[in-house]
């Protein structure tokens, strides 16, 4: 049986994530405003050898290539987006961690809301047939709210009092 | 002879678990109260099997027996006694013998301690454990079993993995595992409440003791990782949204939905069917957790499809528990009778609320952990998931769920008062507003939400503040008699207060370290000043030293602040010998709730050392915010109200709630 190398460490939470020293001294770019956005994009590109690691926590020598691949583009006077544009031509959509909306990604990115607001449309919807529900014997529940508002403040007191020593 | 003796302890504990989830059910039927007692009796036999095997695998990595292939591969004759005994779970099986013997403990518990359960409902529920405890056996022993023998035993082991090598894999993976199996309990409660087609508030006041429990013991394991993370990984992330990480995530999430909605059940008798299906999801995202991690299926698809045995196994387990729960929820999910009414503005429907936006961040966090895997699998198609999608879709979801937060609590139940509740938290609101503008001021042109999300954390924690000084009449009473009635109030009260003034710290400190986290990535030579916001590191030299099993490189850096000593830090490298690979040991000094951290990289030519050093402001504030969280979980676990075999004088006040 192979041995999965992940499944070691797997017990824990840490991936077998390769010790990182990710930004290298020599790759840092000159002016510190293009450095900063080369940090930024290379926290949303993924090391394609590593797992779930973005170029800039990775060591891996393809996340240096890849970095210094970036600076370069940035180098060149590119958007942001010229250069994600530039990335994806050559690696595939496998190399951005957020994924863009597509056909294929739409379930992914709408889920979060859908489930929200179906939520939220469920809750309301139930509220309103039980309180239709409980409207048919309105009499019978104001009286039971008034007996438990004193019933509530009875073991209000009640709580109070039976606390240890 | 002890890994025999280990093996077979394990056959035993099977056979006990195939006993326990059959012969009480048939009692249960009968109503044979001895055939339902045999639940107990096997229930605590299969403990001390468990507690067996676990114990012989112990002593064979303590003496390093490497003719036992399971700690020739992961032990080392060099390593440290502390190792060695918790290189017992740093591998696929034993890890896997670590789960079954804390499953084996908490059926174990509630035999012993469910002397006041109804002795059919008891005897349901450790039937549903044995049939879980069963599986898993099976599984062990059928494709993962620790106590193989090798034909020709080697002289010495292959050594642990060097980054497991820590004190974090001491406490971490029990932790987690306390967490993830005790959310068997309210599996197994939740399945007998359905077979039974029974469920009233006494069966909530029982489930959420052993909810509490896993919970705090999963908050706290999931802290731990993420701090081992931290210092032992060499680059300050604590988070990476890595998906074994939302597999421990995702059972917290709806966890704490259940311990929020188990409150209604208990307190209004409302709530019923959610609250079950919650039990079983729960306890269902742990196994998926667990499947996630030991199938292989994470590192890829094809991994798991080359060498399947393992994943198939669990992976029908899997379906198996989760499909037959779900099942047998719609069956039965409609016997139960409904409960209690409120109006939308209420306790209860502040808890809804709770439970809706907690649903959906652990719906997001489930698809984007399985998204990528089913997209693979259905087209072949590989997209990734990663941080900067969680951050994107995750967080926005805790902005109104910390909102409403502080309100929840002082709502009444039934119908609240939402005008009074906003007078009541105004306090709250203007610390907020406060922190905000002097946030605002004290970092100019900085990223302006920032200082919004600090203001929500205090907030939060103003808010509980507010909770109990409302609760106490603080500032309206005179002190003595505040104080008396702080001393009166229940448990679960202070409870309540710490475990949301713990969200609003962590809050607050996970914003500050990512927004002004500074850092100085540098090549120094001995000698060398790095400047950190506003602290000099000077690197004074680098030594050589040789540790147990393991040669490491270590770097001196005095601190100093404005010329004033701080202190010496000392990050090192080591290198481990047996498997060829290097660790980096992060040197961390903490300054109040900040940080200053330093790990080093390659050694280069002349002496010098690439290192790379972090400013992490209040960056502690991040784990002190879960302890806070489990400390009010523990309190909360104190409330006589909760404690199991409830005294008298809780009983008489329960007599007096509205029988609604």
């Amino acid at each position: 049986m192979t041995r999965i190398v992940a499944s070691l460490i797997a017990v824990m939470f840490l991936l077998a994530a390769p010790l990182a020293h990710a930004v290298q001294p020599d790759e840092i770019m000159k002016d510190p405003a293009q450095e900063g956005r080369a940090r930024n994009l290379s926290k949303e590109l993924r090391c394609m050898v590593c797992q779930n690691q973005s170029i800039d926590d990775s060591d891996a020598p393809l996340a240096r290539d890849l970095r210094l691949l970036v600076r370069e583009r940035i180098a060149t006077g590119e958007s942001d987006k010229q250069v994600l544009d530039f990335l994806v031509a050559r690696y595939g959509e496998f190399v951005l961690l957020k994924p863009r909306l597509n056909l294929h990604t739409l379930l992914l990115w709408l889920l979060t809301p859908l489930v929200l607001i179906g939520g939220g449309f469920a809750l309301w919807w139930h509220n309103r047939r039980r309180g239709r529900a409980a409207g048919d014997d309105d009499a019978v529940m104001q009286l039971t709210a008034e007996e438990e508002a004193r019933i509530e403040r009875l073991i209000a007191k009640e709580t109070v009092q039976d606390k240890p020593v | 002879m002890i890994a025999e003796a280990g093996h077979y302890a394990l056959v035993l504990a099977l056979a006990l678990a195939l006993i326990q989830s059959t012969v009480p059910i048939i009692g249960a039927r009968l109503r044979d109260p001895a055939l339902m007692n045999v639940a107990r009796s096997t229930a605590l036999a299969q403990l001390l099997f468990a507690g067996l095997s676990f114990l012989a695998l112990t002593t064979l990595y303590v003496t390093s027996d490497f003719s036992v292939a399971n700690v020739f591969e992961n032990s080392h004759s060099a390593k440290p006694l502390l190792y060695k005994i918790t290189g017992v779970w740093g591998n696929h099986e034993g890890s896997m013998l670590l789960w079954v013997s804390i499953l084996a403990l908490f059926g174990g518990l509630v035999a012993a301690f469910g002397n006041n359960l109804p002795l059919s409902l008891r005897a349901h529920v450790l039937a549903v454990q044995g049939w879980i405890a069963a599986a898993f056996y099976l599984f062990i022993l059928m494709t993962s079993n620790p106590f193989l023998r090798l034909a020709q035993p080697p002289l010495e082991g292959r050594d642990l993995n060097p980054v497991l090598q820590d004190i974090g894999l001491a406490v971490h993976p029990p932790m987690l595992y306390l967490g993830y199996v005790g959310f068997s309990i309210a599996f197994s409660f939740a399945v007998a409440a359905l077979i039974e087609g029974r469920i009233d508030a006494a069966w909530a006041r029982w489930v959420r003791p052993w909810t509490l429990v896993a919970w705090i013991f999963l908050t706290l394991g999931i802290a731990m990782g993420s701090y081992w993370a931290y210092y032992e990984l060499g680059w300050g992330g604590w988070w990476f949204w890595d998906p074994v990480e939302n597999a421990s995530l995702m059972p917290w999430l709806s966890g704490t939905a259940l311990l929020h909605s188990a409150v209604v059940m208990e307190k209004r008798n409302a709530l019923k069917v959610w609250t079950i299906l919650l039990a079983i999801l729960t306890f269902s995202l742990s196994l998926l957790g667990t499947f996630l991690v030991r199938s292989g299926v994470l590192t890829s698809v094809h991994a798991f499809a080359t060498d399947p045995t393992r994943g198939v196994f669990i992976l029908l387990i899997l379906c198996v528990f989760i499909g037959g729960s779900l099942t047998l929820y719609m069956w039965r999910a409609s016997s139960l009778k409904q409960g209690g009414l409120f109006a939308p503005i209420s306790r209860e429907g502040a808890l809804v609320l709770n439970n809706l936006f907690l649903t959906t961040a652990c719906a997001t966090v489930f698809i984007g952990t399985l998204y990528p895997l089913a997209l693979e699998m259905l087209t072949g198609e590989k997209i990734s998931v990663g941080a900067p999608f969680f951050n994107l879709t995750f967080g926005p979801l805790f902005v109104p769920l910390l909102l409403a937060m502080p309100f929840g609590p002082l709502l009444a139940w039934k119908r609240g008062d939402l005008r009074g509740v906003t007078q009541r938290l105004m306090a709250a609101g203007i610390a907020a507003l406060l922190a905000v503008a002097l946030v605002w001021a004290w970092t100019t042109g900085g990223a302006a939400l920032a200082p919004l999300a600090i203001g929500l954390g205090v907030f939060v924690i103003s808010g509980s503040i507010v909770d109990i000084a409302e609760r106490t009449m603080l500032f309206r009473l005179p002190f003595g008699a505040a104080f008396r009635r702080a001393r009166g109030l229940p448990r679960a009260a202070w409870g309540t207060a710490f475990a949301h003034a713990g969200i609003g710290v962590a809050l607050i400190g996970i914003v500050c370290e990512s927004t002004w986290n500074t850092e100085y990535i540098g090549t120094m030579q001995p000698n060398d000043v790095a400047k950190l916001a506003g602290y000099e590191l000077t690197l004074k030299d680098v030594t050589q030293r040789q540790g147990p099993n393991f040669r490491e490189s270590i770097a001196r850096f005095r601190v100093t602040r404005g010329g004033d000593e701080i202190g010496e830090m000392t990050p090192s490298k080591r290198n481990f010998a047996a498997r060829q690979s290097s660790t980096t040991e992060a040197a961390l000094l903490s300054r109040g709730a900040s940080q200053l951290y330093i790990s080093l990289g390659e050694e280069a030519a002349g002496g010098a050392v690439a290192v790379r050093m972090y400013h992490k402001p209040l960056v502690l504030m991040i784990w002190w915010g879960p302890v806070l969280m489990a400390f009010g979980g523990l309190l909360s676990l104190s409330d006589r109200r909760l404690r199991v075999g409830a005294p008298k004088p809780a009983k008489a006040s329960r007599a007096l709630q509205p029988a609604e």
